[in-house]
């Protein structure tokens, strides 16, 4: 049963702008639980800065550990913002309305603190910007090797990074007016100014739709590359068996949107719990997204199954050592059922139930359940696969992540939710201008005896 | 820069059959390319730098097993899969057929290390120390790596380099045998042999090219410089030659 209140204009100003305008006490509270787990993160990061990249679990083969694991996992997250948002833009789907920010915004804040894992992760950090587009060192002399998927990686990182940022801002403009409007003092002036002289006439309207789509068009290529770049910081090393596959870059780009989406439907339940928006974040919505999902995690079970049954197919004693350490051997075989169950078989034959796909609670958990799976997805394929690089079974090794490495990771976590959140006290979440233009939109068409909501379509 | 065009290829030929697991060849590269103590933790968290190791396998089955030994070191491959990845030129290849790594270069993205099928790339997990007492005994012709960055055998480049400048002097070419890496000088059986593989009078080309030689992980198509020579022992189960 599709429900579809009529709101006006004044009653959709009044819910979205509430975090902003008049922020509840307990979202302070929240902020500052998280800042303590970012807090953390930072102060071991100054630690490791200080005593040296040997407080990380890290040894010799495997060079690389679980920072690493959580950069694939935030960059895959990211790709939630434009997935949705532009592709969904693109294809005037209705149901894309209230989802577009918040997966745009998971997108600059993921993005942002995926970037700052290769730093957390450099033997000399303070270096960093040598391989970096801004600041490459040319008056030394230090040139960067356009060979080397590590400045293949800035370049893309930072471009999405860019357009995302410019994208978020660019929708941001007309629902920053209506903020202006409705502040004083310090705040006004500050929405005025980034508001750019919004006045909400027809020729700024053309202009910012048009903007809208041509960014859409352009952020889809980037979208594309970020994550198949960052595929080939592994799939280049020819001396790990585990990763020298071509099928990586496509395989991580639909992990990457897999993730992702899961990360928008979780982000979306969670707003939609804290600040009662059951009129924006409808059951509707969740059903599409559930769709999506399916559809989704099907492609990228198929990529899975691809990349892991070709392993076999060489009979070769590193590939197949991999298989057996991933399988059979503790804990890489625990980690192997979690993924699997997580991360496909509950989730995706319970979005097949319209009940589910409509209950937000169970929505919630099953995205939060294929982002479990997914992070152990990327641990399943970085990890083992530097601990069976090669026949040579003298430097076959292990690893166990350090104290200071799973502050980091989850000090990660917690510096994302922060990022979101401060744009949620900041900026509406929601675009008020979409959900304006989603009820001018709406009306009922007869089909048979009974009345359905549907939309108005401008081609 | 102008680069220099020499027509040197140094490589290196280590036969398994005389290799009797010592490890003295270990221990001169410690002493003579400033490698810090390698203690016994160190070897527990795998964090040991050994520019040269000896590999050790065991053959067949119990009462009839045999311990095989394999110095490993780095290889200095044509196409080494280490160089490409470094986003910062930190390892390149010389004119001279060397894999060189550049340490202030180095930013330590262990990116190398990874794509090293040999695991011969060593990181400085910490700065390193020595004991007082073996203060002097550090080479100064070497420089001592700070923590965060990647170090790895190199052929004792200094060595190298010091034996071009003397020969230079002395006003004659280098010939087979005037340059010797320490693990070369200190291997009692004579089982690692160094020389210059575009040489055709040298050593080391002739071993390389005397039917018994393999290269380790050939079917990567990296080209190592190293060459083994496999073991002459009418026991030996003939896998060994393509180990």
């Amino acid at each position: 049963m599709q429900q579809r209140p009529t709101l006006t204009e004044i009653e959709i100003n009044r819910d979205l702008l509430r975090p902003t305008l008049d922020t509840p006490m307990w979202f302070y509270g929240l902020m500052a639980f998280l800042s303590i787990f970012a807090a953390a993160a930072i102060g071991a990061f100054a630690w490791a800065i200080n005593h040296g990249t040997g407080v990380y679990g890290l040894n010799r083969p495997v060079m690389w550990g679980f920072l690493l694991v959580n950069f694939v996992f935030w960059v895959g997250i990211s790709h939630a913002g434009v997935m949705l948002s532009a592709i969904l833009r693109l294809a005037n789907a209705e149901w894309r309305r209230p989802a577009t920010r918040a997966a745009e915004v998971l997108t600059v804040f993921a993005l942002g603190t995926a970037a700052m894992h290769p730093l957390f992760h450099l033997g000399r950090p303070w270096r960093l910007y040598w391989s970096m587009p801004p600041g490459y060192d040319f008056g030394r002399g230090i040139w960067p090797d356009i060979r080397s998927p590590f400045v293949w990686d800035p370049t893309a990182i930072s471009t999405y990074l860019t357009s995302t940022a410019l994208f978020v801002g660019l929708l941001l403009i007309p629902d920053l007016a209506v903020l202006r409007d409705h502040s004083s003092g310090m705040r006004q002036r500050m929405y005025s100014a980034m508001s750019l002289g919004w006045r909400g006439n027809t020729r700024q309207w053309k202009l910012q739709i048009i903007a809208g789509f041509l960014l859409s068009a352009l952020i889809l290529p980037v979208f594309v590359s970020v994550h198949s770049i960052v595929s080939w910081d592994f799939a280049v090393q020819i001396a790990v068996e585990g990763w020298n596959a071509t099928i990586f870059a496509p395989y991580f780009v639909i992990g990457a949107v897999h993730s992702g989406v899961a990360g928008v439907i979780s982000i979306l339940a969670l707003l939609r719990w804290m600040f009662k928006w059951e009129n924006y974040i409808r059951d509707d919505h969740f059903d599409a997204l559930a769709r999506l999902m399916i559809v989704v995690a099907v492609a990228w079970f198929y990529f899975f199954i691809i990349e892991f049954m070709m392993g076999f197919y060489p009979n070769e004693e590193p590939e197949l050592s991999l298989r057996n350490l991933q399988l059979t051997q503790w804990p890489f075989n625990a980690a192997f059922i979690v993924f699997a169950l997580t991360s496909f078989f509950i989730p995706v034959p319970l979005w097949l139930f319209r009940k589910v796909r409509r209950n937000v609670a169970l929505m919630f958990w099953t995205c939060v359940l294929v982002n479990i799976g997914m992070w152990l997805e990327r641990f399943l394929i970085i990890i083992p696969s530097l601990m069976r690089k090669q026949v040579l079974t003298f430097n076959w090794g292990s690893y166990n992540p350090s104290p200071i490495e799973l502050i980091l990771v989850g000090g990660s976590f917690a510096m994302v939710f922060l990022g979101v959140l401060t744009f949620v006290k900041f900026f509406p979440i929601i675009p008020l201008a979409d959900a304006k233009e989603g009820e001018i939109m709406a009306t009922e068409i007869r089909v048979g005896k009974v009345m359905v909501p549907a939309a108005y379509r401008e081609e | 820069m102008a680069v220099e065009h020499v027509e040197r290829k140094w490589g290196m030929a280590v036969d398994a059959d005389k290799c009797t697991g010592c490890q003295a060849c270990v221990v001169s590269c410690q002493a003579e390319n400033n490698i810090p103590l390698n203690e016994s933790d160190h070897f527990l968290q795998r964090r040991a730098i050994q520019w040269i190791r000896i590999e050790r396998y065991w053959e067949g089955e119990f009462p009839e097993v045999k311990a095989r030994f394999v110095p490993m070191l780095c290889q200095h491959c044509e196409n080494a899969p280490c160089e490409p990845v470094c986003p910062v030129f930190a390892t390149y290849h010389n004119n001279e057929g060397l894999n060189v790594q550049v340490y202030n270069r180095c930013i330590g993205t262990r990116f190398c290390a990874n794509n090293d099928p040999w695991n011969v790339r060593f990181f400085n997990f910490w700065e390193p120390v020595w004991p007082e007492t073996l203060r002097n005994q550090l080479n100064s012709d070497v420089t001592v790596r700070s923590r965060g960055i990647m170090e790895k055998c190199s052929f004792c480049v200094q060595r190298i380099r010091r034996t071009i400048r003397e020969v230079t002097r002395e006003g004659r070419e280098v010939v087979d045998g005037d340059v010797t890496p320490a693990c070369v000088q200190s291997c009692p059986t004579n089982a690692l042999v160094f020389g210059d593989l575009n040489d055709s009078d040298s050593e080391v080309d002739k071993l390389r090219k005397g039917g018994r030689q393999y290269r380790i992980l050939d079917h990567l198509g990296t080209e190592p410089s190293v060459y083994y020579l496999s073991k002459v022992d009418p026991h030996a189960v003939t896998e060994e030659a393509h180990a």
